[in-house]
């Protein structure tokens, strides 16, 4: 009963916020552009149909998403495995909140300064000086993915770092002892342990880069598109709303799909290695 | 509308107006405007300034919202209005008109006055998304002293929708101390961009000026909605596209960094970077063009009506006017504004080009507005 009380504001808000709008937009996603723009009933498949219009946006979503995601990682490990394991722990908390503190920063604000230190009178300027003429960097794909590890550095961090400060030191000693080089200890015990952190930090930062618009809006120029940026085009530029209510569909079924393959393939590695340990 | 007194309320008229209130003869507003309470409590409440301005704060609120155009305003005049009324301006910028439209179809702006451009009134009007004016409360507008060429698509079937902001051209901005081939038409546009321009140059984020455009540079009509003519227009730009800097009404910020070198530009753009910047050249297109008038309207959903009505009376009163003219460097549609405004802005050829220039350009046409396949044309090439 208290259980049922506690849960019923999640559950109505859910519902509400998350279930209604779902049944909206797939009610939509059959409908017809009205002939001024917006939405009027109709049933059909057409939306759908066009869908390949759109491959661009899908495949650069679904190849720079993970992309982004596996290059935070691999700043975000490092990072995060000093501040659990090599950091003084009286200095610890203040490298945390250093770590946190930008992102009480407007993102906006922050990627807009990237804008200046990628453009002509940024970083190509210095390499000019130094003789590497004509580098082009703002409005590229690097540029999109270097927002995206700037962006979500903090969100991969965390996990990470979560996970291996409970890392029991111990069991590193008695790697050693048992005669393993810090490599091997660091892959066989150290990486298998955090593997929930990792986990947790891959699939949050990739589920939000799914969702991504501004970062590519301001750092690719409008040109390096993201499903998000189709998506606000359709509503606010062309108001398509049904044709954007089937692309934000299919979307999710795709990042549902995503998710629960990656997902089990990442558990069952992450389970055999923990069941080789203890 | 409360009548403000200026000599103080005696016991017996305060007691008097007390009990109207109580028997509900007057409103609040009225009770507390006429026995200077509303004041008093404004002043006790920490606000400052004087009475008049007082005054106009009440009926105005204390906020507003204006959605228009990058680089359109001067900052100045914000702060004058705001100085004058007490009303704070919140500004909204936008990269097209669709985006405006967009906005109001779906609902919850907020916007009190915003700033849509020649071709998309009627359709505002036939959607019911724009308010019909009430010229009595813009007593600083002059209909007979506004150009009918720039004003007449403010009127729908006889009523005022829509007064004139300023007109201008679409163009081209070139750097030209770096690109030396001479760019004269929109064809010349197209071709620099893949070449001497490749990566330098920019597009607009605008499905009139952008498919505009590349039609011309193809022979076709700005206006075109010809479905093979479209197509045509989106095979020239997706092959442009990766030549291209960036997709963005907001070029400015490109062009003055020495990012873009070329770029699809409006008049007072075009005038604010040469200003700055010299070598830095509006041409119009010999091929044709757009020429365009915005104007002031007010959305049928706005929150703060007697604001947006103050802020557009404010902004149409010639000696502001001439001030936002100044800064922007647009031409005016208000013959009295004209007679104001200095030499140096009426000789400039970016602002004021000839005659003969803009005998090519055509006013942008309300069938574009609402025309999926214009709007899918730019989609596609958007996400290409």
């Amino acid at each position: 009963m208290i259980t049922a009380a506690l849960a019923a504001p999640a559950a109505i808000w859910l519902f509400l916020f998350l279930i209604l709008p779902f049944c909206a937009m797939l009610v939509f996603a059959f409908g017809k552009r009205a002939p001024e723009g917006g939405y009027q009933a109709a049933f059909t498949l057409e939306q759908f149909a066009n869908l390949p219009s759109r491959a661009a946006a899908f495949w650069n979503t679904l190849v720079l998403a993970p992309i982004g995601a596996l290059l935070c990682l691999l700043v975000a490990y490092p990072v995060a495995y000093y501040l659990a394991v090599k950091a003084p722990p009286q200095r610890r908390m203040i490298l945390v909140a250093l770590i946190v503190v930008p992102f009480w920063t407007s993102l906006l604000v922050r990627t807009y300064a990237w804008m200046y230190i990628l453009g002509s009178r940024g970083l190509p300027n210095l390499l000019d000086l130094v003789g590497i003429a004509d580098v082009r960097m703002l409005n590229t794909p690097g540029a999109v993915l270097l927002g995206i590890v700037y962006g979500y550095l903090p969100l991969m961090i965390m996990p990470i770092y979560v996970s291996l400060e409970k890392l029991d030191l111990r069991l590193l000693d008695a790697s050693a002892d048992l005669g393993a080089r810090p490599a091997s200890t660091f892959f066989g015990v150290t990486v298998p342990l955090s593997m929930p952190g990792v986990i947790t930090g891959v699939a949050l930062v990739t589920i939000l880069l799914l969702g991504e618009y501004l970062i590519p809006q301001l750092l690719g120029g409008g040109k390096v598109f993201f499903i998000g940026n189709a998506l606000v085009d359709l509503f606010l530029q062309s108001r398509n709303w049904p044709f954007g209510s089937a692309i934000a569909v299919t979307m999710v079924a795709v990042v549902v799909i995503v998710l629960a393959v990656s997902m089990r393939i990442a558990w069952r590695f992450a389970g055999a290695r923990r069941v080789d340990l203890v | 509308m409360t009548k403000h007194r200026t000599t103080p309320i005696t016991a017996a008229e305060l007691t008097a107006e007390f009990m109207r209130l109580k028997r509900g003869s007057v409103t609040r507003r009225h009770f507390l405007g006429v026995t200077g309470l509303g004041l008093a409590a404004a002043v006790a409440g920490g606000r400052t300034g004087s009475f008049v301005r007082e005054a106009h704060a009440e009926d105005l609120g204390s906020q507003m919202s204006l959605a228009t155009w990058p680089n359109y305003h001067d900052p100045a005049s914000f702060e004058a209005f705001t100085a004058k009324t007490g009303v704070a301006i919140e500004v909204n910028v936008f990269g097209s008109n669709e985006e405006m439209l967009a906005k109001l179809q779906a609902g919850g702006t907020g916007w009190d006055l915003f700033v849509p451009t020649n071709y998309t009134i009627s359709t505002y009007a036939k959607l019911g998304l724009i308010d019909p004016l009430d010229l009595a409360k813009l007593p600083n507008y002059s209909a007979a002293s506004e150009s009918v060429r720039f004003s007449n698509e403010g009127t729908v079937d006889g009523t005022t929708y829509a007064v004139p902001k300023n007109w201008g051209t679409t163009g081209m901005a070139a750097n030209t101390s770096k690109l030396k081939t001479p760019i004269t038409s929109w064809k010349d546009f197209f071709e620099v961009a893949q070449t001497e321009a490749d990566g330098r140059a920019m597009v607009h984020d605008y499905q009139l000026t952008t498919i505009g455009n590349a039609l011309v540079s193809l022979g076709h009509s700005f206006n075109s909605i010809d479905p093979a003519e479209l197509s045509k227009a989106e095979e020239l730009l997706i092959k442009v596209k990766p030549h291209l800097f960036a997709i963005n009404s907001d070029y400015q910020p490109g062009m003055r960094a020495g990012d873009a070198w070329l770029t699809m530009c409006w008049t007072n753009d075009g005038a604010q970077l040469n200003r700055d910047i010299p070598e830095i050249a509006y041409t119009l297109g010999t091929d044709g063009g757009e020429i365009w008038s915005d104007f002031y309207a007010i959305p049928k959903s706005a929150a703060n009506k007697p604001a947006g009505y103050a802020l557009l009376d404010f902004l149409k009163t010639p000696e502001n006017a001439v001030k936002e003219h100044v800064a922007n460097g647009t031409p005016t549609t208000d013959s009295r504004v004209l007679a104001l405004l200095p030499a140096e802005l009426t000789s400039n050829k970016i602002v004021y080009p000839d005659e003969a220039a803009l005998t090519v350009l055509e006013f942008g046409a309300a069938v574009t507005l609402t025309d999926p396949g214009r709007a899918e044309v730019m989609a596609r090439f958007k996400s290409a």
